[in-house]
């Protein structure tokens, strides 16, 4: 058997291809990005892997595969599935007839994320199926479950691992290549008298068997033997995810002396029976889960159904924090607190607490751009040109939102997906003595920009688009998109020209400019700035993680006069004050020349 | 169970260094878990990889308190990750600071990296301290990941031998600087800076 050391995210791609999948599409998401990136660079011939546009269209490829017999998974992270939603939401009431796995990866936290939401209440919302593995073994193993549990419901299912599970790694044990699984009548799209077009009728039929088949599923999870019953005592805890682990650790510990019944819940609907087997006897159960108290409130709902005694403690009740995620340690102490209240280890923690050496001042590290970016040179060629203006910025996803930090601060809103050129309307409706930048990276433009554009030039906005394009998907790690001529399966592809793309949307004030050629890209802005209508900026300049970097550059310590500006304005990474002058660290430096650029005492060369 | 905790700022290489950890100990026929900070922190912010190595593990972190040796890349974050340290665990801190960009800019100023270093000198049960500038100046500032480790070796802090972290350099690092970080790896563990 081979045995290797995988990331969460690389189990779950080798599972899924292990579980024969045809298809697999998604859009780049932290934590949620590797799984497609597995599955390309492992898959073998016939099996298709696209980077989609955005995650709304990943769901529809996939789903008109899936629809065509083949088994297919989409992947994303927790806010593609707000922009997926819809077809989501219909393709549930459709169904499928190859199994279709929609893998959303949440994030406590957040570490990289908008919002802490819980894809569970989602699934709910839309009686769609969960399975919510613990660790890379587990989910290995269960996306092949989560696949032949599609089947069997016809309708696609959501597998929900969370970061600490995503990027999470583990020696995991590598089964044998299974046979291709029996595909569900063939492969190939049947018509199959009008099952696949959704009408009122059939939304109310469809709806009445989906609610026949959540709840039978809330019977059959019972036997799945992903969720746990442990035995023992008269308290219990419930816990789903990392969480499981990290309580178990808690209460395995040999020399812990913990006796309590223990449940691990890695399905939604809940299995109904084993949580019932679970709650008989107890007295009190604390549930650990992260994000939302989604099994602490189907427990209560159980206990008033049922009539049962039992105290559900947890995120309702304060037990467990209500936001950001567990740690081993937290978890630990509410256990601890839980099942031993008088416990002298509580006290001595409290109060033999070692008086540690304080610490000395530590510095904050707030994600910054790049030494070399070409994002830095753009915002700072427009600040430059707009600095005696009143304008606002609007912003938008990806490594640009980092231009909000001192000392660029030129990204006011950061809302979603695409929002920052529509945003950048509504801001100049209400104030419009202002100038409106918006700023939109390649990937982002693509993903869900473009409607922004049309309605700009259709209901004619007074705004500046300023395309950051740095010719790639740069936060999420460098996917390729529409705009690079590449696909993840490797090969040329047509290469969408964003001017093109613009041009055709009715924007004429177009330019289309070199991040890296500081006095052009000024003089780019100032021209936008003193023009009315949708005005757009293409900068251009290659992602600095892409590898292209010139040599580090000098300071002339002759020359400099310790000023500072460089350091004061660009707020580089490389850059620093050393004792009276300004250094440049030669293991960041990329060699832009955007500070010598500015230098006005010459000080800086290569 | 041993636990490896390894710190430092986005982009220094600390993903790959807790990678050739695990597998290290793979190769060594111990059992893995781990946990990596991926995304935005990338860019300059702090992060942290987690490697736990034999036994039955259960959490991929490692709890304050557990870590038998804390590699960190920068002393700042060393004196960050302090409270990982078990009573007798082993430190090896690179002494070279990365001031953050907001440091730079900011009237704050920078932190002080000496007294981070005075820090741990008082408080770390078991201290080794790495020239940062020297590694750089004679080895490269891509293979500090691997020097460092090469000294958590030397000081005898894994549960695997030499032969395993070489055997996982050969089947992780890119064919060309397989050589380049095994001088590295020897040179961490012989100090010679």
């Amino acid at each position: 058997m081979d045995r290797q050391l995988l990331m969460g995210n690389e189990a779950i791609a080798l599972g899924a291809i292990r579980a024969g999948i045809r298809l697999a599409t998604g859009y780049p998401g932290t934590p949620s990005s590797e799984v497609l990136e597995t599955i390309a660079r492992e898959r073998s011939d016939g099996l298709y892997v696209e980077w989609s546009v955005n995650e709304k269209t990943a769901v529809e490829v996939a789903a008109g595969a899936a629809m065509s017999g083949a088994r297919v998974l989409t992947a994303m992270k927790q806010v593609g599935l707000n922009v997926a939603s819809d077809p989501v939401m219909s393709l549930n009431y459709v169904g499928v007839k190859g199994g279709m796995v929609i893998v959303v990866a949440d994030d406590p936290g957040p570490i990289s994320s908008q919002t802490e939401q819980d894809t569970r209440h989602f699934a709910r919302f839309a009686k769609i199926a969960v399975f919510d593995p613990s660790s890379p073994e587990e989910a290995y193993l269960m996306i092949e479950d989560a696949f032949n549990y599609s089947e069997m419901i016809a309708r696609p299912v959501i597998f929900r691992p969370t970061t600490r599970v995503c990027h999470s790694y583990a020696s995991v044990n590598l089964a044998e290549s299974r046979s291709s699984h029996s595909q569900n009548g063939g492969l190939g799209f049947t018509k199959d008298g009008g099952k696949w077009v959704i009408f009122p009728k059939l939304a109310y039929e469809n709806h009445v068997k989906l609610e026949e088949t959540m709840a039978k599923l809330g019977q059959v999870f019972s036997d799945y033997p992903g969720n746990i019953l442990l035995d023992g005592g008269k308290k219990g805890i419930a816990a789903s995810g990392v969480s499981w682990l990290y309580a178990r650790e808690a209460v395995a510990n040999p020399g812990a002396g913990f006796e309590c019944k223990q449940l691990k819940v890695a399905t939604i609907p809940l299995p109904e029976s084993l949580c019932l087997e679970f709650l008989s006897g107890l007295d009190e159960v604390l549930v650990i889960e992260e994000l939302d108290p989604v099994i602490e409130r189907e427990l209560i709902y159980l206990c008033g159904r049922y009539g049962l005694k039992t105290v559900i403690k947890g995120k309702l009740s304060k037990h467990i924090p209500n936001a950001g995620e567990n740690s081993p340690s937290g978890v630990k102490d509410a256990i601890l607190r839980f099942l031993t209240p008088d416990s002298p280890q509580i006290i001595d923690k409290a109060s033999s607490h070692e008086p540690r050496r304080p610490l000395p001042p530590l510095p904050a590290r707030p994600p910054v751009l790049c030494a070399g970016c070409p994002h830095r040179a753009s915002f700072f060629a427009v600040k430059e040109a707009v600095k005696t203006q009143k304008a606002v910025f609007s912003g938008d996803i990806g490594c640009y939102t980092l231009g909000n930090a001192m000392p660029l601060d030129m990204v006011d809103t950061c809302l979603c997906m695409g929002a920052g050129i529509a945003q950048a309307q509504g801001i100049h409706r209400v104030e419009p003595d202002t100038l409106n930048f918006a700023f939109i990276g390649d990937s982002t433009f693509f993903h869900t920009g473009l409607p922004g554009v049309a309605n700009a030039v259709y209901n004619k906005a007074d705004i500046i688009i300023a395309v950051l394009d740095n010719s790639t998907t740069a936060m999420t790690g460098g996917q390729p998109n529409p705009g690079m001529g590449k696909t993840l399966m490797g090969g040329d592809a047509p290469k969408l020209s964003i001017y093109n793309i613009l041009a055709a949307l009715g924007v004429d004030q177009l330019q289309r400019v070199d991040a890296f050629d500081f006095e052009a890209a000024k003089a780019a802005a100032q021209k936008a700035a003193g023009a009315s209508g949708v005005r757009a900026i293409i900068f251009e300049g290659l992602c600095v993680a892409l590898g292209k970097t010139k040599s580090p550059l000098k300071v002339d310590a002759a020359s400099c006069t310790g000023c500072g500006a460089c350091v004061r304005r660009l707020g580089c990474p490389a850059l620093s004050i050393r004792g009276k002058g300004a250094a440049i660290d030669p293991v960041l430096c990329a060699g832009c020349g955007l500070c010598k650029y500015l230098c006005r005492f010459d000080a800086i060369g290569s | 169970m041993t636990n490896c905790l390894i710190v430092g700022v986005g982009g220094q290489g600390t993903i790959l260094a807790a990678r050739l950890v695990g597998m290290a100990a793979m190769e060594a026929g111990l059992s893995v878990r781990g946990s990596e900070t991926i995304g935005m922190a990338q860019r300059g912010g702090s992060v942290a990889s987690h490697v736990r190595m034999g036994g039955e593990i259960f959490s991929p972190l490692i709890p304050p308190g557990e870590a038998g040796v804390v590699v960190a890349f920068e002393p700042g974050e060393a004196v960050r990750a302090a409270e990982y340290l078990s009573p007798r665990g082993i430190a090896v801190v690179c002494d070279r600071p990365i001031q953050p960009a907001a440091a730079n800019s900011a009237s704050a100023g920078a932190y002080s990296a000496a007294s981070c270093m005075d820090w741990l000198r008082a408080s770390a049960p078991v201290l080794y301290e790495a020239d940062g500038e020297k590694i750089i100046a004679r080895i490269s500032a891509r293979c500090l990941n691997v020097a460092l480790l090469g000294i958590a070796i030397g000081a005898g802090a894994f549960p695997f031998e030499t032969k395993h972290m070489e055997a996982a350099i050969a089947r992780r690092v890119s064919e060309r600087y397989v050589k380049m970080n095994i001088d590295a790896l020897r040179r961490g563990m012989a100090l010679d800076f």
